[in-house]
């Protein structure tokens, strides 16, 4: 299965950096499709799933943009109580653990990072919790 | 070629303090004579040049500051008339007016001389392509090296600074086998060939002549890699000639005095008092056989020590180690005197940073701040902030070692601290 490619973008902590990145984005006719920012005082990472992450990623590097390209989910879940919970014991479960998790446009699909990927997709699929392809991801 | 000018060069003691007595003598009278500055100094606390019979003699003569030479701006301490003086420079001047030097043609052609010497002892030859990057204009670098390495039968290419992919263009095209540069600029210049795709055999260097800013071990040895050369380090200041002052050898060791055209003192910069070879402190300087502008005693600020030692290259004459700081640009911080090469010699070579760096020195209260800026180089990190804040553990950690003080660790973009063609601005202190 094609793994969903995850961008992280480093961002320095100073006025305008955010906006600067989200320019050369627009420029380069990149759409998001989903992000996330985690920040410390000093600086952030911004992550962002895209419908064509190899354009982003070339279109970053060239702007002298710190870029990491890493290998997420995507996952569906029906919109009822206790759905998140059972994913996530699952993973728990078979030792796998969730460094991070984003929602992906809508509030029943969610981006998650793992120390495991491709050991996440089988526990997640074979306990019922719908995995969505790359192309999935990158259409929503 | 092994020497320029062997005879003085490889001089023994006795000839070489003989032959500075000679020309102390002599200047010091020329200078008594010529510049109403030194007369006024002389003549207040009753000093006659004739008081001075030995080499020591020399610790009676007032020292010359860099605010005398603004003070007298722009040629008022010239000891020749302006008839003869055929060139000036300036130095850069940082704050308010430039100080302003000027050359006789026999100045010229002296300093043409030590810059000969200083090629040859760093391995250059008659044979070599001299690409010159350091900006030509007032400064004293770029027009000192070139007439120097003419004399010596070099090709130059006056490529001056900037312009840095046409700078490698011609590097790569022309067969540069010898570089001048500072070694901020350098640097640049060596990270823009990785940029643009070229390898070290696509050229032909050999030598890096690195000077105008000071450079750490560990920055040369990033140097010498990354362009694949021999570099040495060279040293001097407007004010007494420009470069040609002193300069290593191929063996790396100390840069060698021109002694038969300067007489380096240490001093201890709070009481003036010089100190024995091999202690630490101000570096002062008298030119011997200066026209144009001679100086008396000038304190550099720069801080070092001297070597009288033998060298493996057979050259007799004293050596002055790497310069340890300037005394100017110390910063105090929380009482500990900081120097920023120390922080240098920490930084480069650190895995996941460039070799840039910017201090920031805040007040925040009654207590200062320091903030040392670094370039992160390995997208790799950015998986997750546990290993980004290893790295900031990391240098907080061996800067603490060095220091003996905590600074604040600041993770910048690629590319985020300014380049430059010259002389690197290290320190912004907000105090």
């Amino acid at each position: 299965m094609e793994m969903v490619k995850q961008i992280s973008i480093f961002v320095e902590n100073t006025g305008g950096k955010l906006a600067s990145i989200t320019s050369i984005l627009a420029e380069g006719g990149i759409n998001l499709r989903a992000m996330s920012l985690a920040d410390t005082t000093n600086y952030g990472i911004l992550r962002i799933i895209v419908p064509d992450p190899d354009k982003a990623y070339e279109i970053l590097t060239q702007h002298d943009i710190m870029v990491k390209t890493s290998e997420v989910i995507g996952i569906e879940l029906d919109d009822e109580v206790g759905n998140l919970n059972k994913a996530l014991c699952l993973l728990r479960d078979n030792g796998i653990s969730v460094e991070y998790l984003y929602a992906l446009n809508e509030k029943t699909s969610l981006i998650l990072k793992t120390n495991n990927a491709e050991l996440a997709v089988r526990v997640l699929t074979t306990g019922g919790i719908r995995v969505l392809s790359a192309k999935e991801v990158y259409a929503r | 070629m092994q020497y320029y000018q062997k005879d003085i060069e490889c001089m023994s003691r006795n000839k070489m303090n003989a032959l500075q007595l000679e020309r102390l003598k002599a200047i010091v009278a020329y200078t008594y004579e010529n510049v109403p500055m030194y007369k006024q100094k002389f003549d207040a606390i009753g000093l006659k040049p004739s008081d001075i019979q030995t080499l020591n003699d020399l610790q009676k003569i007032p020292f010359t500051v860099k605010d005398d030479l603004r003070d007298n701006y722009p040629f008022g301490l010239f000891a020749a008339p302006m008839k003869k003086i055929v060139r000036v420079h300036a130095s850069s001047g940082t704050t308010g007016k430039p100080t302003v030097v000027g050359y006789t043609k026999n100045d010229l052609d002296v300093w043409a001389d030590l810059i000969a010497r200083l090629v040859v002892q760093a391995g250059g030859s008659d044979e070599d392509i001299a690409q010159i990057a350091f900006g030509y204009g007032l400064f004293t670098g770029a027009f000192g090296l070139h007439y120097g390495l003419e004399r010596l039968g070099a090709t130059i290419v006056p490529t001056s600074s900037g312009n840095t992919e046409k700078q490698i263009m011609l590097m790569k095209d022309f067969g540069t086998t010898l570089f001048v540069a500072t070694p901020s600029y350098a640097l640049h210049i060596s990270e823009m060939m990785e940029e643009l795709g070229y390898k070290r055999d696509d050229f032909k260097l050999r030598l890096a002549m690195l000077g105008s800013e000071g450079h750490t071990e560990e920055m040369r040895a990033v140097l010498e890699d990354k362009l694949g050369v021999l570099a040495t380090e060279n040293y001097g200041l407007s004010e007494v000639m420009g470069p040609g002052v002193a300069g290593e050898c191929i063996h790396k060791c100390g840069q060698h005095i021109a002694e038969d055209c300067f007489i380096y003192e240490i001093i201890d910069p709070k009481t003036g008092e010089v100190l024995p070879d091999g202690e630490v402190g101000e570096v002062v300087i008298t030119t011997i056989n200066k026209e144009g502008i001679p100086v008396l005693r000038y304190r550099t600020k720069d801080i070092s020590y001297l070597i009288d030692e033998e060298c493996k290259c057979g050259r007799t004459n004293r050596r002055m180690a790497k310069i340890q700081g300037r005394t100017d640009d110390m910063l105090i911080i929380r009482g500990v005197n900081v120097f920023p090469s120390q922080i240098e010699s920490v930084l480069v070579g650190l895995e996941h940073i460039a070799p840039y760096y910017q201090l920031i020195v805040t007040k925040k209260g009654y207590t200062d701040q320091l903030e040392v800026q670094v370039e992160l180089d390995n997208a790799e990190l950015l998986d997750s902030f546990a290993q980004l804040e290893a790295v900031e553990k990391h240098i907080q950690h061996k800067l603490q070692v060095v220091l003996g003080l905590t600074a604040k660790i600041k993770l910048m973009a690629p590319k985020s601290i300014p380049r430059t063609t010259g002389k690197a601005k290290h320190v912004i202190d907000l105090r």
